[in-house]
C-alpha cells in the first residue's frame, strides 16, 4: 500500500503586490513530503524558498496573495483553514525552525520560558510541567545543564546553542513536520556538523518529517533523502539525493554542481552565465532557458511541465533526453593550481599580537574591569610576492583582525607587520559584504575615479583608466552611471575589486569575498580573482571559512585558532596527513556534496572560548579530542617540522599525527 | 518629487502655500497691517474685514498673512544655524571616536539636560529681546540636539566597509568624514531638520508670546496672541486667526517631515 | 546590574558637573552683577566696588564657582535678591507646584497614552488608527499657548465659569479649590504630553511587531494578545520611557508658556522673574534645579531600562 504523503502542495502559486506590479514569487510549485522522510529544497537566494516555507504555515505578509493551487497537511486542506483552526497546527504539527536563531528568540525572555510557552500555548499544561518538558528538550538537544541554560537570556548563548534551543522549541509540540528554513548559516562548520548531526539523529528518535530548505547543496547531500531544485520560483526537478547528485538531469542542476567547488580541487567552480531573471520581468516559456546552452525555440514557447522521467524522478525541461546524453562538462579549464611564490616575502607577520579593549588599571584593581580580547596573539608568517596565502578558521580566531594588519587599519600592540613594496597603499583590501562596500550615495563612476585621483590622473585619462577597469572585471562600460542599489550582489563585488585594483596594488587582502554571493557567482568571482592576479602579478592573502574554495585557489594554507596560527603548510600538505588535530575535525566537519560521502564527522565538545579568557598552554586543549595530558594544558605547543614548508603547532609528535589521520581528506 | 506619499503631498502643499503668502504678503494684503480702524474693533468675520478685526482694529487676515514671514523667517533661520553648528561637531566626533566623543557628548548632553525653551531664554535675556536675538536662540538651542544625531550617524558608519576601504586608499581625514560619511548622514539630517523647523516656529512664536521675541508692532503670530489676550473673552478671532495659522504651519512640516522620512528610508 | 548602575551613576556626576558650569557661565555673561543691583542704578561707581568685594564679587571667575559649588552642596543655596528670602524656600516651594501638575498630566498621559498607542499600532492602517494618528498630528503641532488659551475661552470664560482663570489655590484651603486651579494647565499639558507618547507608543510597537521573534512566535500558534502582552509591550516600552524620561525634565522646568497663560506659580515662571530681576543666586539654582530634575529623571529611565532590557544588564 502506497502510504499517504504527510505534506502534499499542488501547483502552488504565490505572488507579491508590490508597487512595481505583482511579483510572482512561486508559480506552480508540487511536491510532497511523506511521513519520517527529509526532503531538501535546494535553490539560491530569490529562488523563492524562503516564501515556501512561510506560505505552508500560511504566514505571509500581508502584501503576498496565494493566486492557486493547493497545500495538504495530513489530509487537511490549509488554505481554507480558517485561523483558529492554523493556530492549533502552528508549533503543534507543523514547526519551524529558522536561519538566525537569534531573531527567533525573544531577546527580553528567559530561553526555558520560551521553550515552555509552546507547551503552555497548546496543553495548558499544570503549572512547573510546561517548565519541565522545556528542561527535557534541553537535553534531548544535548545541552549540558538544561536547567542553568533555561534561565539565561538568549543574548548569552553562543549561536550554536541559540539554534539549539530553537531546535527545542521547534520539538516541544511534538510535531510530525519539521521545517527547517538554512538552519545553519552563519554558523561555524564545526558547530554545523554538529547541528546536523543533531537533526539526523531527532529525526530517528521522533520520527518527524523533515523540510529541509537551504542553499548548501553539500549540506542537503548530507541530510536529505529526496530533493527538489527550486530556480526563480520554480520547481525545476525532483530526485532521490544519491540519483540527483550522480546523475543531475535539469541544466540548472547540473550548473550549481559544476559550480561547487570540491575538496579534491579537480572539478567544480564552473560559473553558469547570466543572472537569476527579476521576477518582475520574467522570460517567456522555460525560466532557466536564458541561460541554458541547450535551450532551443521550443524552450522559450511555453513553461515546460514537470514530467516524470524515471521512477521518483521528475525534469522540467523539454530536452532532457539531449541533456543526460551529453557528457558532464569537465571544468573548462580546471583552475590551474595556484603557482608558490617566489622567494621574495612582501608582507612579514613577525610576533605580531592585537588586543581590543581591556579597561584602564584602575578599574582592574577594583575588579571591574573587563580583560582584553586577546584577537591575535604572537602571530609570524609571510606572504610572498606573487603567491596566494589562505588563512582559514572559524569566528572569532582572528584572521579577520590579521588581515586588517596587514592593510594598516589596525596597530599590531606587539610585533612588526613588514610590508616591502614602495607604497603602504601597494596594500588593498577587498571587503566580504557587497552592500556595505560601496558608498551607496556615489555612482560607480565616481567610487572607481576617486583611487585614480589619488594617483594623479585627470580628465580624458581618468575616464579611460574608469573604462578600462570596468571591463577588466567583465561590467558594461555603463556601469559607471549606475547606483549600488541598482547592481546585484556578484557585480557589486566586481566594482569592489576593480576599486581596490585601481590603486595598482602589489599584495590584497580578500576577506571573505565570496560568502555573501550566491554559488554560481562564487564561481565567476573566484575565476576573477585568478586572473587579475596573474595580470597584475600581485599577492593574495584570502580570508574564509569555506575550505572547499581555498583548495583551488591557494598555494599556502594557514589554519587559525582563537588568535593563534596552529598549521601552515601547502595547499596539499595541510589536506593530508599529518594534521593538526583542528585542522583534522575542521576537515571532516566540511559537508560534501556527495550523498555518498556520510561520514561521521570527528565532533568538539563544547563551545569555543572566550578570546578573553584564552586557556592555558596549547588554546585547542579544552576542545581536542586527542589532548595527551597535562602538558597540553600547561605548556604552548612548539613548532613542529613535518616538511621544509610545513609546520604543525602541537604536542603529538608528527609521526602519531600522520597515522591517526589517514581518513582526513580524499 | 514623487507625490505618490499622502504625507508628503499634503504637507508639501500646505508648505507651498504658506510660502507663497510669505513672500507674497505685501502685494496681497487688503489692508497695511499697521493701519488701525478704531470704530471697528474686535470685529468678526464680516464682509470689509474678512477674519475680523484685533483690539486695535487692525485687519487680522492681512496680520496673519504678514505674520508668515518672521514666523517661517525664524524656523528656518534657526535650524539652519543649527545645522551649521551640529553638523560638524556631530560629524568630527562620531569619527573621531574615544576620548574627544566622550566629552563632546557630556558637553552636548549637560546642554540637552536643559529644556531647550529655557536655554534659549536664557540667551535672550543676555543679548535682549529681538528678532534676531531670537534666531540665534533658538539655532543655538538646537544645535546640541542635531549633533547628537549626526555623531550616532557617523559613529555607526565609522566602521562601515566603504569608509574603511577609503582608509586603506589613504585617504585624509576631512575626505573621509565629508566626501564619504557626510552624504550618508544626509538623509536623517533632512529629516530631523525639517521636523525641527516645526518646532522653531513654535518656539519662536513662544517666545513672542512671552515678550522677548518679535517686537511690536511688527505682524507675528505669537505677538499677535500676546496682544490679544486680555480681549479673549470680548472676541475670539484674534486668538483663533493666527493660532490656526500656527497650527497649520506646523502641521505642514510635522507633514512633510514625516513624508520624507518614509520615502527616504531614514530612521 | 550594580555595575551598570554605578557606571551610569559616574556619567550622571559628570554631566551634573557640566551643568553647573554651563548655568554659571550663561548667569554671568549677564550685563550686571548682584551688587549693582542691590545699590540700584544710582550708585556710585565705589559703593559699589565696596560691596563687591564684600560679597565676593571681585574674585576670580573659578574662585567664585568654587565657593558657589562648595555651598550648593552643603545645602546653602543662598538668599533671593529680589525676593529677599532664602532660595531654598522659594524653589522648594515652586517645585513643589510643579511636581503637582507633572503628576496630573503624566497620570493621565501614561494611564491613556500607551493603550492608545498601542491600539494604534496594531490596527495600523484602519480608520482608528488614521483617526488617532491624525490626531497626534493637531497636538504634537499647535503651541501650547494656543492650545491653554483656547481651553480657557471654553472652559473658563465668564458665562461658563467652570473654572478659575489663573493662579493657584494652596492645598491647606481646599482639595475643591486647589484642584481646579490644576485642571486648565493639566489638560494643556496633557494634550501636548498625550500626543507625543501615543505617537512613540505606536511607534515603538509597530516596529516590535515587525520584528522576526514575533512572527516566530506567531508560529509557535501564539494568540495576537498573547503576542502583545507578553512579548510586544515589553520590548516597546523601552523607547517610551526614555520619552517619559524627556517630558519629566520638561514639565519641571520648560512650561514657562504654560505657566504665564495660567499665571501658575512653577518652576519655569520663576526662572523668567529670576532673569528678569537679575537674581543671581536664585537663577544658578533655580537652572541648575531644573536641569538636575531631567538628569536624574534620565537616570531613572536608565535603570528601568536596563531592568526590562536584560541584555543592558548583562553587558
Amino acid at each position: 500500500m502506497i502510504p499517504s504523503p504527510l505534506l502534499d502542495i499542488r501547483a502552488l502559486s504565490v505572488q507579491f503586490q508590490t508597487l512595481e506590479g505583482p511579483l510572482r514569487v512561486l508559480r506552480d510549485v508540487s511536491f510532497e513530503v511523506m511521513p519520517g522522510e527529509t526532503f531538501g529544497l535546494a535553490g539560491e537566494s530569490g529562488s523563492g524558498k524562503t516564501t515556501l516555507g512561510y506560505t505552508i504555515l500560511q504566514a505571509l505578509a500581508p502584501v503576498a496573495r496565494i493566486t492557486s493551487g493547493a497545500i495538504r497537511f495530513e489530509g487537511r486542506d490549509l488554505l481554507s483553514a480558517s485561523e483558529d483552526e492554523l493556530r492549533r497546527f502552528r508549533g503543534r504539527r507543523i514547526a519551524m525552525v529558522y536561519q538566525e536563531p537569534r531573531s527567533a528568540l525573544d531577546p527580553t525572555m528567559r530561553v526555558g520560558a520560551q521553550i515552555a510557552e509552546v507547551v503552555e500555548i497548546h496543553e495548558r499544561p499544570r503549572s512547573g510541567v510546561a517548565l519541565r518538558r522545556a528542561h527535557e528538550l534541553l537535553e534531548l538537544v544535548n545541552i549540558a545543564d538544561p536547567v542553568s541554560v533555561a534561565r539565561r537570556y538568549p543574548h548569552e548563548l553562543s549561536g550554536g546553542m541559540q539554534q539549539r534551543v530553537v531546535i527545542a522549541m521547534a520539538l516541544a509540540g511534538r510535531p510530525s513536520l519539521l521545517i527547517l528554513d538554512e538552519p545553519t548559516t552563519g554558523l561555524d562548520v564545526t558547530t554545523q556538523a554538529r547541528i546536523l548531526e543533531l537533526v539526523a539523529d531527532l529525526k530517528r528518535r521522533v520520527g518527524a518529517a523533515v523540510l529541509y530548505i537551504s542553499h548548501d547543496l553539500a549540506v542537503i547531500a548530507q541530510v536529505a533523502d529526496r530533493v527538489g531544485v527550486l530556480y526563480a520560483g520554480e520547481l525545476v526537478e525532483v530526485a532521490p539525493t544519491g540519483d540527483l547528485f550522480a546523475q543531475p538531469i535539469h541544466p540548472y542542476t547540473r550548473g550549481l554542481l559544476d559550480a561547487l567547488p570540491h575538496l579534491d580541487g579537480m572539478l567544480g567552480l564552473t560559473p553558469i552565465e547570466g543572472r537569476i531573471p527579476k521576477l518582475t520581468a520574467l522570460p517567456p516559456g522555460c525560466v532557466f532557458a536564458p541561460r541554458c546552452r541547450f535551450a532551443e525555440p521550443a524552450c522559450t514557447a511555453a513553461t515546460p511541465p514537470l514530467e516524470s522521467v524515471a521512477p521518483g524522478r521528475h525534469v522540467r525541461c523539454v530536452r532532457w533526453q539531449t541533456v543526460i546524453a551529453t557528457p558532464r562538462r569537465s571544468t573548462q579549464a580546471a583552475i590551474a593550481p595556484a603557482p608558490a611564490g617566489r622567494d621574495v616575502p612582501l608582507l612579514e607577520f613577525e610576533h605580531v599580537s592585537k588586543r581590543f579593549g581591556g579597561a584602564g588599571v584602575v578599574a582592574r584593581l577594583l575588579g571591574m574591569g573587563a580583560p582584553p580580547v586577546r584577537a591575535v596573539d604572537d602571530v609570524s608568517f609571510d606572504v610572498r610576492a606573487e603567491e596566494v596565502v589562505a588563512l582559514v578558521g572559524e569566528s572569532g580566531c582572528g584572521k579577520t583582525t590579521l588581515g586588517r594588519l596587514a592593510v594598516r587599519l589596525l596597530r599590531p600592540t606587539a610585533g612588526h607587520v613588514r610590508f616591502a613594496a614602495p607604497n603602504p597603499t601597494d596594500a588593498q583590501i577587498v571587503f566580504q559584504h557587497p552592500d556595505s562596500s560601496l558608498n551607496p550615495m556615489k555612482r560607480i563612476g565616481p567610487s572607481l575615479a576617486r583611487p585614480l585621483v589619488l594617483r594623479g590622473l585627470r580628465g580624458e585619462e581618468r575616464r579611460r583608466r574608469v573604462r578600462e577597469l570596468l571591463e577588466a572585471v567583465r561590467l558594461d562600460p555603463d556601469t559607471s552611471a549606475r547606483r549600488p542599489v541598482e547592481l546585484s550582489g556578484g557585480e557589486k563585488q566586481r566594482v569592489a575589486i576593480a576599486r581596490a585594483l585601481a590603486m595598482g596594488p602589489k599584495f590584497v587582502v580578500l576577506d571573505e569575498p565570496v560568502s555573501a554571493l550566491d554559488v554560481s557567482t562564487q564561481a565567476s568571482i573566484i575565476r576573477l580573482l585568478t586572473e587579475l592576479r596573474r595580470a597584475l602579478g600581485a599577492s593574495y592573502l584570502m580570508i574564509t571559512h569555506d575550505l572547499s574554495l581555498v583548495r583551488h585557489v591557494a598555494a599556502r594554507i594557514g589554519v587559525m585558532y582563537l588568535g593563534r596560527l596552529v598549521e601552515i603548510g601547502t595547499a596539499a600538505e595541510v589536506f593530508r596527513a599529518p594534521s593538526h588535530p583542528y585542522t583534522r575535525a575542521l576537515l571532516s566537519a566540511v559537508p560534501r556534496p556527495d550523498p555518498a560521502a556520510r561520514g561521521r564527522p570527528i565532533r568538539l565538545e563544547g563551545t569555543v572560548p572566550s578570546a578573553q579568557h584564552p586557556p592555558s598552554g596549547c588554546r585547542f586543549h579544552t576542545r581536542c579530542p586527542q589532548k595527551i595530558g597535562r602538558v597540553c594544558e600547561e605548556v604552548e605547543p612548539p613548532w613542529e617540522r613535518a616538511s621544509a614548508t610545513h609546520w604543525i603547532a602541537c604536542h603529538i609528535p608528527i609521526a602519531e599525527l600522520s597515522r591517526d589521520s589517514k581518513e582526513t581528506g580524499p | 518629487m514623487m507625490w505618490r506619499s499622502p504625507t508628503l503631498a499634503v504637507g508639501g502643499t500646505i508648505l507651498i502655500a504658506v510660502i507663497t503668502m510669505s513672500i507674497a504678503a505685501p502685494w496681497i494684503v487688503p489692508y497695511p497691517t499697521t493701519e488701525q480702524h478704531m470704530l471697528d474693533r474686535l470685529k468678526p468675520p464680516g464682509a470689509r474685514f474678512v477674519l475680523g478685526t484685533d483690539q486695535y482694529g487692525r485687519d487680522l487676515l492681512s496680520r496673519t498673512l504678514a505674520g508668515a514671514r518672521p514666523a517661517l523667517g525664524l524656523g528656518l533661520g534657526a535650524v539652519a544655524l543649527g545645522l551649521a553648528l551640529g553638523v560638524p561637531i556631530g560629524l568630527a566626533a562620531g569619527y573621531v571616536g574615544g576620548r574627544v566623543d566622550d566629552l563632546v557628548m557630556r558637553v552636548v548632553d549637560a546642554m540637552l539636560a536643559f529644556p531647550s525653551l529655557l536655554l534659549a531664554l536664557l540667551i535672550i535675556t543676555a543679548l535682549g529681546a529681538s528678532t534676531g536675538h531670537a534666531l540665534l536662540a533658538i539655532g543655538v538651542a538646537n544645535a546640541p540636539g542635531v549633533a547628537r544625531i549626526v555623531r550616532s550617524a557617523s559613529l555607526a558608519l565609522r566602521e562601515a566597509e566603504f569608509v574603511l576601504a577609503a582608509r586603506v586608499r589613504g585617504e585624509r581625514h576631512l575626505y573621509v568624514m565629508f566626501g564619504e560619511i557626510f552624504p550618508n548622514v544626509l538623509a536623517p539630517v533632512i529629516v530631523e531638520a525639517t521636523l525641527r523647523v516645526g518646532f522653531a516656529i513654535m518656539a519662536g512664536a513662544s517666545l513672542s508670546f512671552l515678550g522677548l521675541g518679535v517686537q511690536p508692532p511688527t505682524a507675528d503670530w505669537g505677538l499677535m496672541i500676546r496682544e490679544a489676550r486680555q480681549y479673549v473673552f470680548l472676541s475670539p478671532w484674534p486668538l483663533l486667526v493666527p493660532g490656526t495659522a500656527l497650527a497649520v504651519t506646523i502641521v505642514a512640516f510635522n507633514l512633510f517631515g514625516d513624508g520624507l522620512r518614509d520615502r527616504l528610508g531614514a530612521t | 546590574m550594580t555595575r551598570y548602575a554605578l557606571r551610569r551613576l559616574a556619567s550622571i556626576a559628570l554631566i551634573l558637573l557640566l551643568v553647573s558650569v554651563i548655568v554659571f557661565a550663561a548667569v554671568h555673561v549677564l550685563p550686571g552683577n548682584a551688587a549693582t543691583l542691590i545699590l540700584g542704578e544710582y550708585a556710585t561707581p565705589e559703593a559699589v566696588r565696596t560691596l563687591e568685594r564684600e560679597m565676593g564679587l571681585d574674585r576670580p571667575l573659578l574662585a567664585q564657582y568654587a565657593s558657589w559649588i562648595g555651598s550648593v552642596v552643603t545645602g546653602d543655596w543662598g538668599v533671593s535678591l529680589a525676593m529677599k528670602q532664602p532660595v531654598a524656600a522659594i524653589v522648594a516651594a515652586r517645585l513643589r507646584n510643579s511636581a503637582f501638575l507633572a503628576l496630573a498630566a503624566l497620570t493621565v498621559v501614561v494611564i491613556v497614552g500607551i493603550p492608545l498607542g498601542t491600539l494604534a499600532a496594531l490596527r495600523r492602517g484602519r480608520p482608528v488608527d488614521l483617526a488617532i494618528v491624525t490626531a497626534t498630528y493637531v497636538g504634537v503641532s499647535i503651541p501650547e499657548f494656543v492650545t491653554g488659551l483656547a481651553l480657557l475661552l471654553v472652559l473658563a470664560s465668564p458665562s461658563v465659569g467652570w473654572f478659575p482663570t489663573s493662579g493657584y489655590a494652596e492645598l491647606t484651603s481646599g482639595v475643591g479649590a486647589w484642584a481646579r486651579h490644576l485642571v486648565l494647565p493639566a489638560m494643556t499639558l496633557t494634550i501636548v504630553l498625550l500626543a507625543h507618547i501615543v505617537r512613540q507608543t505606536r511607534s515603538g510597537v509597530a516596529d516590535v511587531l515587525a520584528a522576526p521573534y514575533i512572527r516566530a512566535a506567531r508560529l509557535k500558534g501564539a494568540s495576537t494578545r498573547r503576542i502583545v502582552l507578553r512579548h510586544a509591550l515589553r520590548n516597546a516600552l523601552l523607547p517610551t520611557i526614555t520619552v517619559l524620561a524627556l517630558d519629566l525634565g520638561y514639565l519641571m522646568g520648560g512650561i514657562v508658556v504654560v505657566e504665564e497663560v495660567f499665571a501658575y506659580p512653577g518652576m519655569g515662571r520663576l526662572i523668567i522673574y529670576a532673569v528678569q530681576n537679575r537674581d543671581v543666586p536664585l537663577l544658578q539654582m533655580c537652572a541648575l534645579v531644573v536641569a538636575s530634575v531631567y538628569v536624574l529623571a534620565n537616570f531613572a529611565a536608565d535603570l528601568a531600562y536596563a531592568w526590562l532590557d536584560p541584555r543592558i544588564r548583562y553587558s
